[in-house]
Protein backbone atom coordinates (compact mmCIF):
# COMPACT_ATOMS: atom_id res chain seq x y z
CA UNK A 1 0.00 0.00 0.00
CA UNK A 2 2.39 2.61 0.84
CA UNK A 3 5.45 1.39 -1.49
CA UNK A 4 2.08 1.33 -4.09
CA UNK A 5 1.40 5.40 -3.36
CA UNK A 6 5.34 6.13 -2.63
CA UNK A 7 5.65 4.35 -6.28
CA UNK A 8 2.94 6.64 -7.64
CA UNK A 9 4.56 9.54 -6.10
CA UNK A 10 7.85 9.18 -7.41
CA UNK A 11 6.57 8.45 -10.97
CA UNK A 12 5.07 11.86 -11.06
CA UNK A 13 7.75 14.08 -8.77
CA UNK A 14 11.25 12.11 -9.25
CA UNK A 15 10.91 12.44 -5.25
CA UNK A 16 14.58 10.18 -5.78
CA UNK A 17 16.23 12.10 -7.97
CA UNK A 18 15.43 15.00 -6.12
CA UNK A 19 17.29 12.96 -3.29
CA UNK A 20 20.46 12.28 -4.77
CA UNK A 21 20.80 15.55 -6.16
CA UNK A 22 20.30 17.29 -3.18
CA UNK A 23 21.26 15.26 -0.21
CA UNK A 24 23.37 12.81 -1.67
CA UNK A 25 25.26 14.26 -4.10
CA UNK A 26 29.32 13.65 -3.73
CA UNK A 27 31.61 15.90 -1.80
CA UNK A 28 35.19 16.58 -1.87
CA UNK A 29 37.19 15.95 1.79
CA UNK A 30 36.27 18.63 3.69
CA UNK A 31 36.11 20.03 7.47
CA UNK A 32 33.95 21.36 9.67
CA UNK A 33 34.16 25.06 7.96
CA UNK A 34 32.42 23.25 5.21
CA UNK A 35 29.25 23.41 6.97
CA UNK A 36 28.73 26.73 7.33
CA UNK A 37 27.11 27.61 4.63
CA UNK A 38 24.23 24.53 6.34
CA UNK A 39 24.48 26.33 9.35
CA UNK A 40 23.60 30.18 8.14
CA UNK A 41 20.47 28.13 6.49
CA UNK A 42 19.28 26.43 9.40
CA UNK A 43 20.15 29.87 11.28
CA UNK A 44 17.91 32.00 8.62
CA UNK A 45 14.94 29.12 8.66
CA UNK A 46 15.10 29.43 12.71
CA UNK A 47 14.69 33.23 12.64
CA UNK A 48 12.32 33.03 10.10
CA UNK A 49 10.12 30.58 12.55
CA UNK A 50 10.26 32.08 15.51
CA UNK A 51 9.95 35.81 13.82
CA UNK A 52 6.50 34.27 12.73
CA UNK A 53 5.86 33.36 16.26
CA UNK A 54 6.52 37.18 17.32
CA UNK A 55 4.88 38.54 15.01
CA UNK A 56 1.84 36.63 16.73
CA UNK A 57 2.07 39.37 20.24
CA UNK A 58 4.31 42.08 18.54
CA UNK A 59 2.45 45.12 17.70
CA UNK A 60 4.46 47.70 15.35
CA UNK A 61 2.80 51.31 16.71
CA UNK A 62 4.67 53.12 19.00
CA UNK A 63 2.55 53.25 21.54
CA UNK A 64 2.35 49.80 21.95
CA UNK A 65 5.47 47.97 20.52
CA UNK A 66 7.38 48.12 23.96
CA UNK A 67 4.57 47.24 25.62
CA UNK A 68 3.38 44.63 23.39
CA UNK A 69 7.14 42.95 23.70
CA UNK A 70 6.99 43.53 27.58
CA UNK A 71 4.27 41.28 27.36
CA UNK A 72 5.89 38.64 25.06
CA UNK A 73 8.29 38.61 28.04
CA UNK A 74 6.39 38.44 31.16
CA UNK A 75 3.11 37.90 30.34
CA UNK A 76 2.87 34.71 27.69
CA UNK A 77 4.41 31.24 28.45
CA UNK A 78 7.93 30.84 26.61
CA UNK A 79 7.82 34.37 25.21
CA UNK A 80 10.85 34.48 26.87
CA UNK A 81 12.28 31.42 25.15
CA UNK A 82 10.84 32.48 21.11
CA UNK A 83 12.26 36.28 21.88
CA UNK A 84 15.52 34.98 23.54
CA UNK A 85 16.25 32.14 20.10
CA UNK A 86 15.40 35.09 17.92
CA UNK A 87 17.59 37.63 19.53
CA UNK A 88 20.40 36.06 20.05
CA UNK A 89 19.79 34.14 16.55
CA UNK A 90 19.98 37.41 15.07
CA UNK A 91 24.04 38.17 16.42
CA UNK A 92 24.78 34.14 15.66
CA UNK A 93 24.02 33.87 11.98
CA UNK A 94 26.20 37.51 11.57
CA UNK A 95 29.05 35.94 12.85
CA UNK A 96 28.27 32.43 11.36
CA UNK A 97 27.67 33.88 8.08
CA UNK A 98 30.80 36.24 7.82
CA UNK A 99 32.95 33.33 8.85
CA UNK A 100 31.25 31.02 6.42
CA UNK A 101 32.24 34.07 4.27
CA UNK A 102 35.52 33.92 5.54
CA UNK A 103 36.20 30.47 4.68
CA UNK A 104 35.16 30.55 1.33
CA UNK A 105 37.66 33.56 1.17
CA UNK A 106 40.84 31.29 2.68
CA UNK A 107 40.16 27.88 0.45
CA UNK A 108 39.50 30.42 -2.50
CA UNK A 109 36.47 29.24 -3.75
CA UNK A 110 35.02 32.28 -5.02
CA UNK A 111 37.37 31.16 -8.33
CA UNK A 112 35.82 30.26 -11.41
CA UNK A 113 33.46 29.13 -11.89
CA UNK A 114 32.34 30.32 -8.30
CA UNK A 115 32.61 33.87 -9.06
CA UNK A 116 28.37 34.18 -9.19
CA UNK A 117 28.21 31.98 -6.02
CA UNK A 118 30.53 34.55 -4.35
CA UNK A 119 28.61 37.26 -5.38
CA UNK A 120 25.17 35.97 -4.83
CA UNK A 121 27.31 35.73 -1.31
CA UNK A 122 27.93 39.61 -1.33
CA UNK A 123 24.35 40.40 -1.20
CA UNK A 124 23.19 37.12 1.05
CA UNK A 125 25.62 39.38 3.44
CA UNK A 126 24.30 42.79 3.25
CA UNK A 127 20.59 41.33 3.50
CA UNK A 128 21.62 39.40 6.76
CA UNK A 129 23.51 43.03 8.08
CA UNK A 130 20.44 44.56 6.73
CA UNK A 131 17.57 42.28 8.65
CA UNK A 132 19.98 43.25 12.01
CA UNK A 133 19.84 46.58 11.19
CA UNK A 134 15.86 46.45 10.99
CA UNK A 135 15.16 44.44 13.64
CA UNK A 136 16.70 46.26 16.10
CA UNK A 137 14.80 49.16 16.29
CA UNK A 138 11.30 47.14 16.53
CA UNK A 139 11.23 47.10 20.36
CA UNK A 140 11.13 50.53 19.90
CA UNK A 141 13.01 51.22 23.38
CA UNK A 142 15.29 54.13 24.14
CA UNK A 143 18.74 51.79 22.57
CA UNK A 144 16.63 51.06 19.74
CA UNK A 145 15.76 54.40 19.44
CA UNK A 146 18.91 56.34 19.19
CA UNK A 147 20.81 53.37 17.58
CA UNK A 148 18.36 53.97 14.55
CA UNK A 149 18.74 57.30 15.08
CA UNK A 150 22.29 57.43 14.46
CA UNK A 151 22.86 54.24 11.96
CA UNK A 152 19.60 56.33 9.45
CA UNK A 153 21.79 59.57 10.09
CA UNK A 154 25.01 58.02 9.15
CA UNK A 155 23.45 57.24 5.71
CA UNK A 156 22.66 60.61 5.65
CA UNK A 157 26.32 61.86 5.40
CA UNK A 158 26.44 60.18 1.74
CA UNK A 159 27.35 63.52 -0.31
CA UNK A 160 24.76 64.55 -2.09
CA UNK A 161 21.92 61.61 -2.16
CA UNK A 162 22.48 61.33 1.99
CA UNK A 163 19.71 63.66 2.71
CA UNK A 164 17.50 61.68 0.46
CA UNK A 165 18.21 58.22 1.88
CA UNK A 166 18.15 59.11 4.90
CA UNK A 167 14.62 60.51 4.62
CA UNK A 168 13.43 57.62 2.57
CA UNK A 169 15.22 55.17 5.75
CA UNK A 170 13.18 57.29 8.11
CA UNK A 171 9.89 57.80 6.26
CA UNK A 172 10.19 61.72 6.67
CA UNK A 173 13.12 63.41 8.48
CA UNK A 174 12.63 62.50 11.92
CA UNK A 175 12.36 58.76 13.52
CA UNK A 176 8.59 58.18 13.83
CA UNK A 177 5.68 56.01 13.57
CA UNK A 178 6.30 55.59 9.90
CA UNK A 179 9.96 54.80 10.31
CA UNK A 180 9.35 51.91 12.67
CA UNK A 181 5.81 50.28 10.34
CA UNK A 182 8.97 50.62 7.49
CA UNK A 183 11.50 48.97 9.22
CA UNK A 184 8.75 46.33 10.56
CA UNK A 185 7.80 45.76 6.24
CA UNK A 186 11.14 45.42 5.46
CA UNK A 187 12.15 42.96 8.42
CA UNK A 188 9.49 40.90 8.00
CA UNK A 189 8.58 41.07 4.33
CA UNK A 190 10.97 42.89 1.96
CA UNK A 191 14.07 41.54 3.03
CA UNK A 192 13.31 38.08 4.22
CA UNK A 193 11.89 37.78 0.84
CA UNK A 194 15.03 38.89 -1.06
CA UNK A 195 17.02 36.48 1.45
CA UNK A 196 14.70 33.54 0.37
CA UNK A 197 15.30 34.07 -2.98
CA UNK A 198 18.90 34.81 -3.08
CA UNK A 199 19.54 31.62 -0.42
CA UNK A 200 17.54 29.78 -3.76
CA UNK A 201 20.28 30.64 -6.22
CA UNK A 202 23.25 30.10 -4.30
CA UNK A 203 21.84 26.86 -3.27
CA UNK A 204 21.34 26.06 -6.73
CA UNK A 205 25.04 27.71 -8.22
CA UNK A 206 26.20 25.13 -4.97
CA UNK A 207 24.57 22.12 -6.30
CA UNK A 208 24.91 22.84 -10.00
CA UNK A 209 28.90 23.36 -9.52
CA UNK A 210 29.50 20.79 -6.87
CA UNK A 211 31.51 22.04 -3.79
CA UNK A 212 34.87 22.95 -4.27
CA UNK A 213 37.78 20.54 -3.60
CA UNK A 214 40.38 22.93 -0.84
CA UNK A 215 43.66 23.70 -2.89
CA UNK A 216 46.62 22.20 -2.45
CA UNK A 217 50.75 22.16 -2.63
CA UNK A 218 50.32 22.03 -6.27
CA UNK A 219 47.80 25.13 -6.72
CA UNK B 1 24.87 -3.95 4.02
CA UNK B 2 26.06 -7.30 3.87
CA UNK B 3 26.12 -8.29 8.01
CA UNK B 4 22.75 -7.52 9.47
CA UNK B 5 23.65 -6.76 12.53
CA UNK B 6 25.95 -4.25 11.39
CA UNK B 7 24.80 -1.22 10.60
CA UNK B 8 26.42 1.39 7.95
CA UNK B 9 27.88 4.68 8.60
CA UNK B 10 25.80 6.18 6.10
CA UNK B 11 22.67 4.73 8.00
CA UNK B 12 23.66 5.72 11.25
CA UNK B 13 24.17 9.18 10.39
CA UNK B 14 20.65 9.01 8.98
CA UNK B 15 19.15 7.95 11.99
CA UNK B 16 20.78 9.65 14.08
CA UNK B 17 19.85 12.79 12.22
CA UNK B 18 16.20 11.62 12.00
CA UNK B 19 16.44 10.93 15.85
CA UNK B 20 18.07 14.48 16.97
CA UNK B 21 15.84 15.95 14.81
CA UNK B 22 12.90 14.92 16.18
CA UNK B 23 14.18 15.14 19.89
CA UNK B 24 15.49 19.16 19.48
CA UNK B 25 12.45 20.00 17.15
CA UNK B 26 9.61 17.67 20.19
CA UNK B 27 11.54 19.96 22.73
CA UNK B 28 11.41 23.24 20.70
CA UNK B 29 7.72 22.33 19.35
CA UNK B 30 5.64 21.99 22.42
CA UNK B 31 6.74 25.52 24.42
CA UNK B 32 5.83 26.82 20.80
CA UNK B 33 2.68 25.49 20.99
CA UNK B 34 2.39 26.24 24.63
CA UNK B 35 3.16 29.96 23.53
CA UNK B 36 0.72 30.44 20.58
CA UNK B 37 -2.10 28.85 22.36
CA UNK B 38 -1.30 30.90 25.58
CA UNK B 39 -4.18 33.14 25.79
CA UNK B 40 -6.59 30.28 25.41
CA UNK B 41 -4.99 28.38 28.36
CA UNK B 42 -5.17 31.29 30.61
CA UNK B 43 -8.16 31.29 32.97
CA UNK B 44 -10.11 34.50 33.07
CA UNK B 45 -10.01 37.18 36.22
CA UNK B 46 -11.66 36.23 38.85
CA UNK B 47 -15.16 37.71 40.51
CA UNK B 48 -15.38 41.36 42.59
CA UNK B 49 -18.10 42.66 44.91
CA UNK B 50 -19.46 46.05 43.54
CA UNK B 51 -21.37 48.27 45.39
CA UNK B 52 -24.62 49.73 43.92
CA UNK B 53 -25.37 52.37 46.74
CA UNK B 54 -27.24 52.42 49.99
CA UNK B 55 -30.99 51.38 50.14
CA UNK B 56 -32.28 54.43 50.69
CA UNK B 57 -31.24 55.55 47.55
CA UNK B 58 -33.55 53.40 45.53
CA UNK B 59 -37.42 53.85 45.49
CA UNK B 60 -39.29 51.10 46.28
CA UNK B 61 -41.32 49.73 43.17
CA UNK B 62 -38.86 51.26 40.52
CA UNK B 63 -36.22 49.64 38.44
CA UNK B 64 -33.64 52.03 38.53
CA UNK B 65 -30.23 51.53 36.82
CA UNK B 66 -26.89 51.57 37.99
CA UNK B 67 -23.69 51.94 35.98
CA UNK B 68 -19.97 51.07 36.93
CA UNK B 69 -16.96 50.46 34.83
CA UNK B 70 -14.53 48.11 35.29
CA UNK B 71 -11.27 47.91 33.25
CA UNK B 72 -9.75 44.99 32.42
CA UNK B 73 -6.14 44.43 31.28
CA UNK B 74 -5.82 42.21 27.48
CA UNK B 75 -2.44 41.46 27.25
CA UNK B 76 -0.51 44.85 26.94
CA UNK B 77 -4.05 46.78 26.08
CA UNK B 78 -6.22 48.17 29.14
CA UNK B 79 -9.56 48.59 28.38
CA UNK B 80 -12.29 50.26 30.07
CA UNK B 81 -16.59 48.85 29.79
CA UNK B 82 -19.22 49.95 31.32
CA UNK B 83 -22.00 47.53 32.34
CA UNK B 84 -25.30 48.31 34.33
CA UNK B 85 -27.82 46.52 36.47
CA UNK B 86 -31.50 47.21 37.27
CA UNK B 87 -32.16 47.53 41.25
CA UNK B 88 -35.52 46.95 42.20
CA UNK B 89 -36.42 47.57 45.81
CA UNK B 90 -39.14 45.53 46.51
CA UNK B 91 -40.24 46.96 49.85
CA UNK B 92 -37.97 48.41 52.81
CA UNK B 93 -35.68 45.64 52.85
CA UNK B 94 -36.48 43.14 49.69
CA UNK B 95 -34.17 43.98 47.10
CA UNK B 96 -33.97 42.67 43.46
CA UNK B 97 -30.66 43.40 41.09
CA UNK B 98 -31.22 42.51 36.94
CA UNK B 99 -28.64 42.47 34.82
CA UNK B 100 -29.82 45.02 32.48
CA UNK B 101 -28.38 42.37 28.97
CA UNK B 102 -30.90 41.48 26.84
CA UNK B 103 -31.63 37.71 27.09
CA UNK B 104 -31.68 37.13 23.49
CA UNK B 105 -28.46 38.55 22.24
CA UNK B 106 -27.08 40.64 25.07
CA UNK B 107 -28.63 44.01 23.68
CA UNK B 108 -29.29 46.17 26.92
CA UNK B 109 -32.50 47.02 28.17
CA UNK B 110 -34.16 49.86 29.05
CA UNK B 111 -37.12 50.22 31.90
CA UNK B 112 -40.06 51.90 30.55
CA UNK B 113 -42.67 53.35 33.01
CA UNK B 114 -45.21 54.08 31.13
CA UNK B 115 -45.36 50.65 29.95
CA UNK B 116 -43.93 49.15 33.05
CA UNK B 117 -41.86 47.22 31.19
CA UNK B 118 -37.78 46.37 30.66
CA UNK B 119 -37.99 46.88 26.27
CA UNK B 120 -35.58 45.88 24.43
CA UNK B 121 -34.04 48.04 21.28
CA UNK B 122 -32.79 45.02 19.74
CA UNK B 123 -36.33 43.02 18.88
CA UNK B 124 -38.44 44.50 20.56
CA UNK B 125 -38.71 42.39 23.50
CA UNK B 126 -40.07 43.34 26.33
CA UNK B 127 -39.63 41.99 30.03
CA UNK B 128 -41.86 42.59 33.08
CA UNK B 129 -40.50 44.22 36.33
CA UNK B 130 -40.07 40.86 37.40
CA UNK B 131 -38.32 40.40 34.74
CA UNK B 132 -40.31 37.95 33.02
CA UNK B 133 -40.58 37.64 29.10
CA UNK B 134 -44.02 39.72 27.70
CA UNK B 135 -43.14 38.96 24.41
CA UNK B 136 -40.40 38.96 21.57
CA UNK B 137 -37.45 36.64 21.01
CA UNK B 138 -35.48 36.04 24.68
CA UNK B 139 -35.56 32.48 25.72
CA UNK B 140 -35.33 33.29 29.60
CA UNK B 141 -36.14 36.12 31.66
CA UNK B 142 -33.57 38.76 32.91
CA UNK B 143 -30.80 37.00 34.79
CA UNK B 144 -30.63 38.37 38.44
CA UNK B 145 -28.06 38.05 40.93
CA UNK B 146 -29.42 36.50 43.37
CA UNK B 147 -28.30 33.99 46.46
CA UNK B 148 -24.77 34.43 47.30
CA UNK B 149 -23.85 36.60 44.30
CA UNK B 150 -25.80 39.12 45.99
CA UNK B 151 -25.97 41.35 49.67
CA UNK B 152 -26.71 44.02 51.67
CA UNK B 153 -24.01 45.16 54.43
CA UNK B 154 -24.52 47.98 56.56
CA UNK B 155 -27.18 49.61 54.51
CA UNK B 156 -25.22 49.19 51.05
CA UNK B 157 -26.33 47.30 48.39
CA UNK B 158 -23.33 45.16 46.59
CA UNK B 159 -23.37 42.10 43.95
CA UNK B 160 -20.40 39.90 43.34
CA UNK B 161 -19.60 40.54 39.04
CA UNK B 162 -17.83 38.35 37.25
CA UNK B 163 -15.51 39.70 35.10
CA UNK B 164 -14.55 38.41 31.67
C1 LIG C 1 22.43 33.84 4.44
C2 LIG C 1 23.68 33.62 4.20
C3 LIG C 1 24.28 32.40 3.49
C4 LIG C 1 23.80 31.11 3.37
C5 LIG C 1 22.46 30.56 3.91
C6 LIG C 1 24.77 30.36 2.62
C7 LIG C 1 24.68 29.01 2.32
C8 LIG C 1 25.68 28.26 1.72
C9 LIG C 1 25.76 26.81 1.71
C10 LIG C 1 24.72 25.85 2.32
C11 LIG C 1 26.92 26.47 1.04
C12 LIG C 1 27.46 25.05 0.86
C13 LIG C 1 28.90 24.90 1.31
C14 LIG C 1 29.22 25.35 2.70
O1 LIG C 1 28.36 25.25 3.56
O2 LIG C 1 30.38 25.80 2.93
C15 LIG C 1 27.55 27.70 0.60
C16 LIG C 1 28.70 27.79 -0.18
C17 LIG C 1 29.27 28.97 -0.67
N1 LIG C 1 28.98 30.25 -0.20
FE1 LIG C 1 27.42 30.71 1.01
N2 LIG C 1 25.81 31.20 2.27
C18 LIG C 1 25.57 32.45 2.78
C19 LIG C 1 26.39 33.57 2.68
C20 LIG C 1 27.53 33.65 1.87
C21 LIG C 1 28.41 34.80 1.77
C22 LIG C 1 28.25 36.08 2.61
C23 LIG C 1 29.37 34.50 0.81
C24 LIG C 1 30.51 35.35 0.30
C25 LIG C 1 30.44 36.65 0.10
C26 LIG C 1 29.10 33.17 0.33
C27 LIG C 1 29.82 32.52 -0.66
C28 LIG C 1 29.76 31.16 -0.90
C29 LIG C 1 30.57 30.44 -1.90
C30 LIG C 1 31.55 31.06 -2.92
C31 LIG C 1 30.27 29.07 -1.74
C32 LIG C 1 30.86 27.90 -2.53
C33 LIG C 1 31.89 27.24 -1.66
C34 LIG C 1 32.44 25.99 -2.27
O3 LIG C 1 31.96 25.56 -3.33
O4 LIG C 1 33.34 25.44 -1.61
N3 LIG C 1 27.99 32.67 0.99
N4 LIG C 1 26.79 28.79 1.04
S1 LIG D 1 -31.25 41.27 21.80
FE1 LIG D 1 -32.97 41.87 22.91
S2 LIG D 1 -34.52 41.21 21.64
FE2 LIG D 1 -32.82 40.53 20.53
Amino acid sequence: MWRKLYQWLEERLGLSDLYKSLLDRPEPKGNWWNTLGSASLFLFLMQGLTGIFLTVYYTPSPDHAYDSIQYIMTGVRFGWLIRGIHHWGASLMVLVVFIHMLRVFVTASYKYPRELTWLVGVGLLLLTLGMGFTGYLLPWNQKSYWATTVGTAIAGTAPFIGEFIMKALRGGSDLSALTLSRFFAAHIWILPGLLAALIGVHLYLIIKHGESAFPDKDD
Amino acid sequence: MTDSHHISRRDFIKLATIVGGGVIGTIIGIPGLVYLLDPALKSEQGETWISLGPLENFEIGKPTLVTFVRSRVNGWEKTSSSYGVFVLRKSETDVVVFSNLCTHLHCRVNWVEEKRAFVCPCHDAAFDIDGNVLGGPPPRPLDRYEGEHAKIEDGVIKILFKEG
